[in-house]
């Protein structure tokens, strides 16, 4: 299908709730598509030309923000940059999972930034004092705090304790590189059911995350330490024995 | 608005869990460990109350046992060993992984499971049925 102007058209099948409504519904909008219309553009071509009370998020429009995260055809995205072309002709458009929605595609974040609060949100670039030993580390400080982690994460659908993948990836960070933080007492925050021993490795996080952030594999590296730090203990070695 | 209000729309369910759109492999792991976990704890319980037959005599449990040698109930028996390779090897990886070994060949660690518990399934059924 086109429009008047020769673009290919999209059925555009939006979530819609707000407070007060019964339950969520879901409204169709066709929307015109060129090769480099984004979902964003499209969300925000409704809202300006057909309806103008569909709530969303957005700022930056180049994926540093992290505010329009929300689902495409069920895949976290952000929608800034993720192009229309070739998802189909009917689009699914629904808010992140794991959050209590606000309205549309608006879900409430305190949670998430919440979660991050304990670690310091450590943003940290690789050019600043970088030293040699940095060099392998995995670039945790380009986490722009979307969200989408937690939304794609199996073990959040279940567990509001789970301190989620941004989080635990943050200590890592902060644990690789602390800047006059205590490693221990990051290491004892996370030492915990509900931290980094509560993922189950679906390494859903790492797929979904749009900065190329590897949040399961920090999940791992934190695993690693605490499991050498436990391991002399459970076999009777104290701590000065056991690190030389 | 209050928590309680906004927890009505959105938030946690295990239903996610079930919703095949935009997942990868990683996720389909968790999900089929969670499902043959529950699956192999209810058959416990079923074996349990099965085995129960033992105390009304020698006669109740062979007509019982003549009821489980039928094709159905056979593939049913593959099915459970199949469950449990699923749920050993995947179990296996996740403990592999989780504990810091092999991160970067998780994937590869699946694929691996996923081809040993092909070769279980088929072994448990030529040895079924043949």
């Amino acid at each position: 299908m086109s429009d008047r102007r020769g673009l290919g058209t999209v059925l555009l099948r939006v979530f819609r709730y707000r407070n007060g409504d019964g339950a969520p519904r879901y409204d169709e909008f066709r929307v015109p598509v060129g090769p480099r219309t984004t979902v964003l553009d499209a969300l925000l071509g409704v809202r300006r030309l057909q309806d103008p009370t569909l709530t969303l998020r957005h700022s930056c429009l180049h994926a540093s923000c992290g505010t329009c995260g929300m689902r495409v055809n069920g895949q976290e995205v952000l929608a800034c940059v993720t192009r229309l072309d070739g998802l189909g002709d009917r689009v699914v458009v629904e808010p992140l999972a794991g959050a209590p929605v606000v309205g549309d595609l608006v879900v409430d974040m305190e949670g998430f930034y919440g979660r991050l609060e304990p670690s310091g949100r450590p943003l940290v670039r690789t050019s600043e004092h970088a030293t040699p030993a940095l060099m392998d580390l995995e670039r945790f400080e380009d986490c722009i705090e979307c969200g989408l982690c937690l939304s794609a994460c199996p073990v959040v659908a279940t567990d509001p304790r789970y301190l989620g993948p941004a989080a635990l990836a943050a200590a890592d960070r902060l644990i690789q590189e602390p800047r006059g933080a205590d490693r221990k007492e990051v290491l004892g925050w996370v030492d915990d059911a509900h931290g980094a021993w509560r993922c189950h490795a679906a390494f859903e996080c790492s797929e979904v995350c749009p900065a190329g952030v590897d949040p399961a594999g920090a999940i791992m590296g934190l695993r690693r330490r605490l499991l050498r730090d436990r391991l002399p203990r459970l076999a009777g070695r104290s701590d000065r024995e056991a690190r030389p | 608005m209050t928590g309680e209000e906004l927890r009505e729309v959105g938030g946690r369910h295990p239903s996610r869990w079930l919703d095949p759109r935009g997942r990868h492999l990683g996720t389909w792991a968790f999900v089929l460990n969670r499902l043959t976990g529950l699956g192999l704890v209810a058959y416990l319980y079923l074996h349990l109350i099965v085995l129960s037959t033992l105390l009304r005599g020698p006669d109740a449990w062979d007509g019982l046992v003549a009821v489980f040698r039928r094709p159905v109930f056979l593939a049913l028996d593959v099915l459970l060993v199949l469950g449990l390779a699923v749920h050993g090897l995947n179990g296996l990886r996740v403990a592999l992984v989780g504990s810091g070994l092999l991160v970067d060949r998780h994937k590869a660690l699946l694929v691996a499971a996923g081809v040993l518990v092909g070769l279980v399934g088929l072994v448990a059924a030529v040895r079924t049925f043949a």
